[in-house]
């Protein structure tokens, strides 16, 4: 298992090739990767700056990453997640999950990713051509995750 | 007590304090934010219930009855939007 928040960029291939490269167990690894788009809410986005709570937020991706081992037959999993000023087309977040057959990769990917928006501490400040802004919370992320209450 | 109070993104701009130093008398989650709340704007305005916020307590998630303890980290923040 891997938790990374950090600013330099990823590799996408070499990640997603270390969690299968030593591991014949592997059969199938799901990925996620989270871009930087250049508009939101219908404004322009020229600049995206992502804060964190060091020390809380790799705690809660750990957790997060735990729950998933409980709930599903996983064999690894990395989650690298940017902070700091990124640009559209930049990438933010990896989410990759290797497991014997797809079900659970999928699965896994999908959940970790759901409660990352809703239960890690980043913040997104967003520089459009009007300004500054906070990023606000979706109600439609709370719905996503609440999908895998039990 | 002693405890060390951490604000983060809109809420650390908004009140112009990124971290503080705070001496309470014991009490709980709800009675540091009421503490808060009297020094009056902006801190009454964002933590009256009336824009979501979130606090944390030594890097977990607490409600307002969680009780506060001497060197405890709390930490008040909107909710997050990474991802």
């Amino acid at each position: 298992m891997k938790i990374q928040v950090q600013t330099e960029a990823f590799d996408l291939a070499a990640e997603v090739a270390a969690l299968h490269r030593d591991n014949p167990k592997v059969g199938a690894v799901a990925s996620f990767l989270g871009l930087v788009r250049d508009v939101n809410e219908g404004d322009g986005v020229n600049t995206l700056t992502l804060e964190h709570y060091p020390g809380m937020t790799e705690k809660a991706l750990a957790e997060i990453v735990r729950d998933a081992f409980e709930r599903w037959e996983l064999l690894d999993a990395t989650v690298i997640h940017r902070v700091g000023e990124l640009h559209p087309t930049e990438a933010i977040v990896l989410v990759a999950v290797a497991s014997a057959h797809r079900g659970e990769a999928f699965a896994a990917c999908e959940f970790i990713m759901d409660y990352l928006k809703t239960r890690a501490p980043f913040w997104k400040k967003e520089v459009t051509p009007e300004g500054e802004r906070w990023v606000e919370a979706r109600e439609s992320d709370e719905v996503a995750a609440a999908k895998w209450a039990r | 007590m002693k405890i060390d109070v951490l604000y983060f993104a809109r809420l650390r701009e908004t009140f112009g304090i990124g971290a503080e130093a705070l001496e309470l008398t014991s009490g709980t989650v709800a009675d540091l934010l009421e503490t808060l709340r009297r020094r009056g704007k902006p801190w009454s305005e964002e933590l009256s219930g009336e824009r979501a916020f979130r606090v944390a307590v030594n890097q977990d998630i607490a409600g307002p009855e969680t009780t506060l303890n001497d060197r405890d980290e709390v930490a008040i923040f909107p909710p997050v939007t990474g991802g």
